[in-house]
């Protein structure tokens, strides 16, 4: 047998091969009766029995569809509203959420709230969107680095922009993340219209703007995984609670509580839904006790419902804010497509 | 002591992944004389000449009037190399390629020696043409120019006629002897056409697997082929061993020698002739009639003239002319021979 | 036999039948429909006020900065690019294949691991973060010249490595330097594909996205940057429209350019298996050109990988071990294992469908035309395929979303739509490995199987296929490449419980922990090596000469 003919077996072989391998086999199966579609941002987990329990106790078979972060999430419903590519929502926040309200992307949906929850209802809402959990933007300080380099570590919003401070901070983009987004409205809460003077301010000490929250507190932040060289980041009051070093009894980093804005994550029913009973069982099961308990450990943030227990460490470390700063949704709505542009101006000047 | 040749190569070997294809090879060159080296294709004698140019890697020296010139690079060496197909710059016209050389060492008065080049090879009114609109022919007189444009210390010949068909090929090799006597130029051709070498050089070197195997005056060369591979590549038809060998050279009134080379024309039919044979073949041609005939020593070529026409079967007298061959084997097969011009 | 020009002009639409409905469904159409809802934002069409967009101060601002960084960018990429495709493709020595695998690793990172890459190199903690480069042009410059410096090689070193060397080798024995040679004669029988990878690598810059962000740290905002904030962030799909038009006619003017810059004058330029040579003294400026690019690949890749094998300051694999767990915190819904194996069966289905496709283009565009109106259509199909690289990947993205919701095109949950894409972002890459080698078989060939009474299927079996394979071969790789690290449409795409690898590495990146940070640079390791294993497969076939732009 001459070479070339052994290669071209081997050749054909290797493509057979690659063949089995293709996804074309694996079709799209059209949605069946009992599927619910989830729609939601790329940071949504769940512990998987949790997923089983609803859906053994449901009938529904759940479908995640998760991309991109609560901005992308928000404008592909606006996008695809009327005939929406799922039946219920989960992850709109109170950032985005007047966006996605005035484009009439959610139905009504009059849920029983658990107790607690009524507070994170969206001033102006009737009942479409539903609170399911909450948290907050905070400057956090790495305590260990300002012990060691004998410096007392800032306190508030203010504080960032003292020489001391100066190149010291790490936020992510409001342009290009979410939490970025929150702190800025944190910003616009404080320091109301003279907010582009404070972002001035904290530019010129040196502040380093980041695409995204990973970027800022993994590569840049002292504590996080790439062990960065900037103390204080942007990030969220539940943080301090992953920063507690193996046998440690104490947290190396702390959120500073007088510079928080909360977020508080929604679920609704999709306007045009095909499932639009298997989607309120969604919502009825993302209020259910068992889900807002298992929400710290999975996707960092606190739950709706009073009197859930907090796992040890988030009862020791991750301190909530009382009096976080607040923009009204109305203003949001109004103003926040004009605030990003000037902030995008002020940041890339 | 004489003054050292323009050109000498010594021990030059060049290999490819360890294969070598040039193997010590070792020439001299006098100042004006042009050396034909002649072998059959994959001898080696291309990379032997883009060696002496500077374009291949290789061991052993090179020198120019007996400077090292191993280490300099081509560009340096003013050895100007002419490929088998000209390469000829397809964005340049005519005068465009004669005159690069001339550019690129902004040498005055361009203009005037373009059109001096062109007249030596009678191109002068394809000036404005591109080499895409020239015939083969043309195309090399115009790289013969661009060649002599540079002048050359050393003119490197790549097979310059081997593209072209007969006819043009036997009439550019008489050019091409005329050109390099009007220039004057030292030059090394690579051929393994022996008419051309015969036609264009004065001096002949063989070569055959990597190695010279013969070098010479071209006429010295070609009367005393050194062996046998050698006699029949320079054009002899027939080589005789032994007895054979024995019984022509004694024919002729020559010594004996273990091996002789034949022309074609070295035995023809005569009534005074001294080798009896009979007729085996017979084709006849416009000038002659070529025999094969069967001798007690073995079957020969030889000629008749047209009105002497034998029949096969017919018993002949062969003559033997001695000036048509050559007995093998009787100079030394190394030595560093050069030949001055005639 | 003659047939009417009209009829020839047919014969040309329905041979590109297919890549056309593809392109048309898949491309045209998401982009169209992105567009066309920025033109007409309440159901009357204001074209007015979209251009009004382009008169924005931040707008110019990004139009002059994505001009002058492209620019910076290419001519870097070429800089450094050139000497090295001489050295890589033109000289033996040990390591070469290595090498060139090595130098293609880049190309195919998504960017956010290039951004980690460069950040722990020249970030403020980094070893080279003294210089201050984080966050300056400089930086953006650099990875951008990171990036496309590969295209650089593999496009003109294609065409060096089977580029005649006698012409220049005649001009050198005619007394001409080696610079002098590389200009007279090197260059302009290289321009054509030197133009073209200029072209590619000026349009991969200007529509960085990543890059510019992640290296720029937000202070610098281009074209393409400008259209994410518009689309993703402020939903101004007028103003992203505006931008995208923009872009797509500079894309298409760029094109248009290349075209007629690359005809030379004498379009068959010899092309010739060239013996390579051992590099001498000569080569010294070219070795060093390479040395610089190949540390400034090598030094983030480093960094890269040494980061994967540090677990809380000292050296451990625990990274790789834990790449067949979800990560902590539930981080991801499968492991990186498994989306790994996704990625790798995603690029299958990517690699033969761009395959499929390039042929059936690259065919089309090579066939002897008669008459000017079938040889421009066959110029405008060969351009058509190009734009794919001039379109933001969010416009794509939200452009499936609006488009490809409703029957009979009810194809946004569609498991293909992934390979789909990304078989549209590797098919101009594709087409312009095979054109020119499929310009360069003689048509007489084909005619003469013809009047052997070969059907034309039989005549492409005999004539084209010997020639091809090879190619078609490489081009697969290089689609494979491509498939495995595309990073932008597919974010868009993908569903979460069949991730790909650098949209499995992104979410780890954006989950905190420090065993996450670590997966996500052993995923990173893990998706270069694989495709500089495919790469080195590649290489291994020896194929002569890949391809212009």
């Amino acid at each position: 047998m001459s070479s070339r003919f052994l290669r071209a077996l081997a050749l054909s072989t290797a493509a057979a091969g690659l063949a089995a391998c293709s996804v074309v086999g694996a079709g799209a199966k059209p949605q069946a009766a009992t599927d619910v579609v989830l729609v939601t941002h790329d940071s949504f987990v769940l512990p998987k029995p949790l997923i089983r329990q609803f859906e053994d106790q449901s009938g529904y078979h759940l479908v995640v569809r998760a991309s991109g972060d609560g901005g992308t999430l928000t404008n592909k419903l606006v996008l695809s509203q009327g005939n929406p590519i799922g039946d219920v929502a989960f992850g709109v926040d109170n950032t985005f959420a007047t966006r996605a309200l005035d484009a009439d992307v959610f139905a009504p949906y009059d849920v029983a709230l658990p107790p607690g929850a009524s507070r994170y209802v969206l001033p102006g809402d009737d009942h479409r969107l539903t609170p399911v959990d909450n948290g907050n933007v905070c400057v956090n300080v790495d305590t260990t680095w300002f012990a060691a380099h004998d410096l007392a570590a800032p306190r508030s919003l203010g504080d960032l922009v003292k020489p001391a401070y100066k190149g010291l901070l790490a936020v992510p983009g409001a342009t290009t993340s979410s939490t970025g987004l929150a702190f800025l409205l944190g910003t616009i809460g404080r320091y109301g219209n003279d907010w582009p003077a404070y972002w001035q301010e904290l530019l010129a000490n040196d502040a380093l703007v980041t695409d995204g929250w990973s970027q800022a507190y993994e590569t840049d932040f002292t504590q996080g995984g790439g062990h960065g060289d900037r103390p204080i980041v942007v990030s969220y009051d539940s943080s301090p609670a992953d920063t507690v070093p193996k046998g440690s009894s104490t947290s190396s980093t702390r959120a500073l509580l007088d510079t928080c804005f909360r977020q508080v994550e929604y679920a609704g029913v999709l306007t045009g839904a095909a499932n639009v009973k298997g989607a309120q069982a969604f919502v009825d099961f993302l209020l259910s006790p068992d889900v807002q308990k298992a929400l710290p450990e999975s996707m960092y943030v606190f739950p709706v419902r009073s009197g859930t227990p907090l796992p040890p460490t988030w009862a020791k470390f991750a301190v909530q804010p009382r009096h976080p700063f607040s923009v009204s949704p109305a203003r949001i709505s109004q103003d926040r497509d004009a605030w990003l542009r000037q902030w995008s101006d002020l940041v890339s000047r | 002591m004489t003054t050292p040749p323009a050109l000498q190569v010594s021990s030059l070997s060049v290999s490819y992944d360890g294969v070598p294809a040039v193997a010590e090879v070792s020439l001299d060159v006098a100042d004006g004389q042009v050396l034909a080296v002649l072998g059959p294709s994959g001898c080696g004698k291309s990379t032997l000449l883009r060696a002496i140019a500077g374009l291949e890697q290789a061991s052993g020296s090179v020198s120019w009037h007996g400077g090292d010139v191993s280490r300099t690079p081509t560009h340096k060496r003013g050895f100007a190399l002419m490929f088998q197909d000209g390469q000829l710059f397809p964005q340049l016209t005519v005068a465009g390629n004669v005159g690069y050389p001339l550019r690129i060492r902004r040498a005055p008065g361009r203009a005037v020696r373009v059109a001096e080049l062109l007249d030596l090879v009678g191109l002068s009114d394809l000036a404005e043409r591109y080499p895409a609109t020239l015939s083969g022919g043309e195309r090399q007189r115009v790289a013969l120019a661009r060649a002599l444009a540079a002048s050359p210390r050393l003119l490197l010949l790549d097979e310059p006629l081997s593209a072209l068909d007969a006819g043009l090929r036997e009439r550019l090799a008489e050019d091409l002897r005329r050109i390099l006597l009007a220039a004057g130029t030292t030059a090394v051709m690579v051929t393994h056409d022996h008419d051309e070498a015969f036609t264009v050089a004065d001096a002949l070197a063989v070569m055959r697997e990597g190695r010279i195997v013969q070098t010479g005056a071209i006429g010295e060369v070609w009367r005393a082929p050194v062996d046998a591979d050698t006699a029949l590549f320079l054009g002899y038809a027939r080589v005789l061993a032994g007895a054979a060998a024995e019984r022509v050279l004694a024919a002729a009134g020559l010594p004996a020698a273990a091996e002789v080379a034949l022309r074609r024309s070295a035995l023809a039919v005569s009534d005074r002739g001294q080798i009896a044979g009979a007729v085996l073949s017979v084709r006849a041609t416009p000038e002659q009639v070529r025999l094969v005939c069967r001798t007690e020593f073995g079957d020969v070529d030889a000629v008749a003239s047209l009105d002497h026409r034998p029949a096969p079967g017919d018993p002949v007298h062969l003559r033997v002319d001695a000036s048509r061959l050559a007995p093998l084997g009787t100079r030394s097969v190394e030595g560093r021979a050069s030949a001055d011009r005639p | 036999m003659t047939r009417s020009s009209a009829g020839r002009l047919a014969a040309v639409a329905a041979a590109a039948a297919i890549p056309l409905l593809v392109l048309g469904i898949f491309f045209l159409l998401p982009v169209g429909g992105m567009i066309s809802r920025g033109f007409v934002p309440h159901g009357r069409l204001d074209a007015g006020g979209a251009v009004a967009v382009l008169g924005r101060p931040e707008i110019r601002r990004a139009i002059w900065f994505t001009v002058w960084s492209s620019l910076a960018g290419t001519s870097l990429s070429l800089l450094l690019g050139l000497p090295a495709a001489h050295v890589l493709h033109r000289l033996d020595f040990w390591g070469r294949t290595w090498l060139r695998a090595l130098l293609v690793v880049p190309f195919v990172l998504p960017t956010v691991v290039v951004g980690v890459a460069f950040e722990l190199l020249i970030g403020e903690s980094g070893p080279l973060g003294g210089l201050g480069l984080d966050g300056t042009p400089a930086a953006i410059v650099a990875g951008l010249v990171f990036f496309n410096a590969s295209v650089v090689i593999r496009v003109v070193g294609g065409a060096w490595e089977s580029l005649d060397p006698r012409p220049a080798e005649a001009a050198a024995a005619l007394g001409a330097s080696p610079l002098r040679v590389f200009r007279d004669v090197t260059f302009p029988a290289l321009r054509p594909a030197v133009v073209s990878a200029a072209t590619v690598v000026f349009l991969f810059c200007a529509t960085a996205f990543g890059i510019v962000l992640t290296l720029g740290g937000l202070r610098y905002s281009s074209v393409e940057t400008q259209i994410y904030l518009l689309t993703n962030t402020l939903l101004d799909l007028q103003a992203a429209a505006a931008l995208s038009i923009l872009q797509l006619l500079v894309v298409i003017g760029l094109l248009v350019g290349a075209a007629r810059a690359r005809r030379t004058p004498d379009g068959s330029v010899a092309r010739t298996q060239v013996r390579l040579r051992r590099p001498s003294a000569a080569d010294l400026p070219a070795l060093l050109g390479t040395g610089v690019l190949l540390v400034l690949v090598v030094a983030p890749l480093t960094g890269l990988v040494v980061g994967s094998l540090r677990v809380d300051g000292a050296w451990s694999v625990a990274n790789y071990r834990a790449l067949q767990t979800p990560g902590s915190h539930q981080a991801l819904l499968v492991p990186v294992t498994t989306a790994l194996v996704n990625s790798l069966r995603i690029a299958v289905d990517a690699t033969w469908m761009s395959l499929l496709l390039g042929l059936s283009v690259a065919t089309v565009v090579t066939r002897r035309s008669r008459g000017r109106g079938e040889r421009r259509l066959r110029s405008v199909l060969d351009g058509l395929f190009m734009l794919p690289l001039g379109v933001s990947a969010v416009t794509l993205g939200f452009g499936f979303l609006i488009t490809l919701g409703r029957p009979p095109l009810d194809l946004r949950d569609s498991p293909l739509l992934i390979p789909v894409a990304q078989a549209l972002v590797a098919l101009p890459l594709v087409v312009r490995v095979l054109v020119p080698v499929l310009q360069g078989v003689d048509d007489r060939l084909r005619q003469a199987a013809a009047t052997l009474g070969a059907s034309p299927f039989r005549a492409m079996l005999v004539v084209d296929l010997p020639v091809i394979w090879k190619p078609l071969l490489a081009a697969a790789g290089f689609a494979f490449a491509c498939s495995l690290g595309e990073f932008g449409a597919t974010s868009f795409l993908v569903r979460d419980d069949r991730p790909t690898l650098p949209v499995v590495i992104f979410r780890l990146l954006s989950h905190p922990g420090d065993l996450n940070y670590g997966m996500a640079l052993a995923g990173a390791v893990v998706l270069g090596v694989s495709t500089a294993l495919v790469m080195l497969v590649v290489e291994r076939l020896r194929v002569p000469s890949v391809g212009t732009f």
